[in-house]
């Protein structure tokens, strides 16, 4: 397989950067990954993940839809997009990878969101393997293989090298444009590796939760299951889980009067706010229990009914260790399973 | 649909009508002329002032009208607020259009119509009504149950009298809530108007208005024999993307943006309970 040694990383960031502009999780001074455009200096993290998920590179927390010119009685709509540059994500997990694929199952069916597609089209995803899961991973429940990420081009590390493989042809270029940088080399202490990981994923705290028991067959029974109320109970509203999830899509379109024009912008939203629902003549999700219920529907429930089974969680664990009450989706899961 | 949907058209308020004291009903045509774009009936579309807000509005008008689209909007919020302040003239923009439609197509041909109609409920009906008018026939008998709080609060009231009741084959019933002078109608409650005219139950129904209406009208229907796949009606939930995206909408397993607003009496009650 084709490598790279890791003691010449700074050249290989420098190359792709000097194509495209690359961006990979490095460690703020707080000591938590935050992805970064790399310029010379920036180091790779070797943190399990980032705080906020990769899902900004694809849908950015803010963006402007269209801009309206008023005068008098008249309006002039103007499409604000200018063109679109390619761009590298490195260093992303196996499940943030899984996150885009279904968050393509929200914006590229039909009508197609062109300003997601765009996005999509430009970037290149260089995921890499995990070797040392935490105890909030879970993402093998959803059928994930952390030591085989997707994404266009996955990457290993052995301590020594980092190992390349495309996936689609986009990595396959991303592979052949660092290729005067790669060397053959040997991958027998990489399998040692993923095995090795492998074997403590199987150790670790969650390892038996399985999701199979949910999906859109018992839609009614877990909807009004008794459960809610108590899960539901300390719920602050705050919206955290929403924000650091990488497959919480929702979204609010609001306009803003910038003095010379109106812009239109959409920003992501969360359902556990008590306005998400809210209309002129009355509000249906009136407490946090049907807020909070909807959430952990959609992504176990209600998502699988619509895409195949598959469900709307890739078991980051970010939920699990954000949470201020420590409320979370495994919770949920263990709480509300019938068998 | 316009290959960009988040992006809507310019629409100019060629005519305002003052239908009731809080409804209004607002022609729109495109700033060429003609209509922004063809739609069926039920389907609705996002209407907009920039700066100030955009609301989901059910399009009243016929598609059978070729000149213009018309919405009737009640004065409820921030936006109707806006809108009911407006002069004609004014640009709006307006994107769309959005959702399914009543199946005039399909399942309701050759069939004998009852409408149910309660106060601001009639708009996303009169696109029906009228579609099905200019269409005369494809469809059977036609039986207009509307009612209001009161004889102003009627919408398309003078359009009910001068054109529906002339149209043979169609029986309209009015009724208002309340005893109320000039008024020499049927008084009393919608659900409970349609239980005493005793409909043939071999009627396909489609029904809308306030939800505690809908509901009451529904028990009604089924005392008197009728099922629940006999009975359409439109649902509404908070929508800002009106193609199934953004989230609000969601009900279940579907979106009322896109998979509604229509829908059949068997299909609501294979959803959750939280509408």
């Amino acid at each position: 397989m084709l490598m790279i040694s890791l003691d010449r990383l700074d050249e290989l960031f420098a190359a792709v950067a000097a194509k495209q502009t690359l961006y990979l999780p490095a460690d703020r001074e707080d000591g938590q990954a935050e992805y970064r455009r790399w310029e010379d200096g920036v180091k790779l993290s070797s943190r399990l993940n980032t705080v906020r998920s990769a899902k900004d590179f694809f849908f950015p927390q803010t963006e402007d839809l269209v801009e309206f010119k008023m005068e008098g009685k008249n309006i002039e709509v103007i499409d604000p997009r200018k063109e679109s540059e390619d761009f590298v994500v490195f260093g992303v997990r196996a499940c943030d990878a899984r996150s885009f694929t279904i968050l393509d199952k929200v914006y590229l069916v039909e009508p197609v969101d062109s300003y997601y597609k765009t996005r999509r089209d430009h970037g290149t995803v260089v995921t890499m393997a995990c070797t040392r899961p935490e105890e909030t991973c879970f993402c093998r429940t959803f059928g994930i293989d952390p030591t085989a990420p997707e994404g266009d081009c996955a990457c290993w590390s052995d301590g020594e090298s980092l190992f390349f493989r495309a996936n689609t042809e986009k990595g396959e270029k991303f592979v052949d444009s660092i290729s005067s940088l790669l060397d053959e080399g040997d991958t027998e202490k990489l399998e040692k590796i993923n095995e090795r990981t492998r074997d403590v994923l199987s150790k670790m705290p969650l390892a038996n939760l399985s999701a199979e028991n949910f999906g859109g067959d018992k839609l009614n029974e877990y909807f009004n299951s008794d459960k809610w109320g108590e899960l539901s109970e300390a719920c602050l509203g705050c919206g955290t889980c929403t924000f650091v999830c990488p497959t919480c899509q929702c979204y609010d379109i609001r306009d803003f009067d910038t003095g010379h024009g109106i812009k239109r912008f959409r920003c992501w939203d969360s359902c556990m706010y008590s306005d998400f629902t809210k209309m002129a003549h009355g509000n249906p999700r009136l407490t946090q229990l049907e807020r909070f219920r909807q959430r952990f529907m959609h992504k176990l429930v209600y998502f699988p009914a619509n895409n195949n089974g598959e469900f709307g969680c890739v078991g980051c664990g970010r939920c699990l260790s954000k949470c201020p009450i420590s409320m979370n989706i495994v919770k949920v899961m263990k709480a509300l399973e019938v068998k | 649909m316009n290959s960009e949907t988040l992006i809507p058209y310019v629409g100019v308020v060629t005519d305002i009508r003052q239908d009731t004291p809080d409804v209004k009903t607002f022609r729109v045509v495109s700033p060429e002329g003609g209509k922004l774009f063809e739609h069926m009936p039920g389907q609705c579309a996002m209407v907009s002032v920039p700066g100030v807000g955009e609301g989901m509005f059910s399009i009243t008008s016929s598609p059978t009208n070729t000149e213009f689209m018309e919405f009737s909007i009640k004065k409820c919020g921030h936006l109707t607020n806006w809108l009911h302040a407006m002069d004609v003239g004014q640009q709006i923009t307006v994107r769309g259009p959005y959702g399914n439609n009543f199946p005039v197509e399909t399942e309701l041909k050759g069939k004998d119509l009852l409408f149910i109609a309660g106060g601001i409920g009639l708009a996303p009906l009169r696109s029906v009504i009228n579609y099905v008018r200019d269409k005369r026939e494809n469809y059977g008998k036609i039986q207009i149950v509307y009612g209001s709080r009161s004889k102003d609060d009627l919408v398309d009231y003078q359009e009910i009298i001068n054109e529906w009741m002339a149209d043979d084959g169609v029986e309209v019933n009015l009724t208002i809530d309340r005893e109320q002078e000039g008024w020499d109608g049927h008084v009393g409650f919608v659900p409970n108007y349609v239980k005493e005219l005793a409909p043939s139950t071999d009627k396909t129904v489609l029904v809308c208005g306030p939800p505690i209406m809908i509901k009451f009208t529904l028990a009604g229907l089924k005392e008197i024999g009728f099922t629940e796949t006999q009975v359409y009606t439109t649902m509404e939930l908070r929508m800002k993307c009106a193609i199934g995206k953004c989230g609000r909408c969601n009900i279940g397993n579907k979106y009322v943006c896109k998979d509604g607003p229509v829908f059949r009496f068997d299909e609501l009650d294979e959803l959750p309970d939280e509408y």
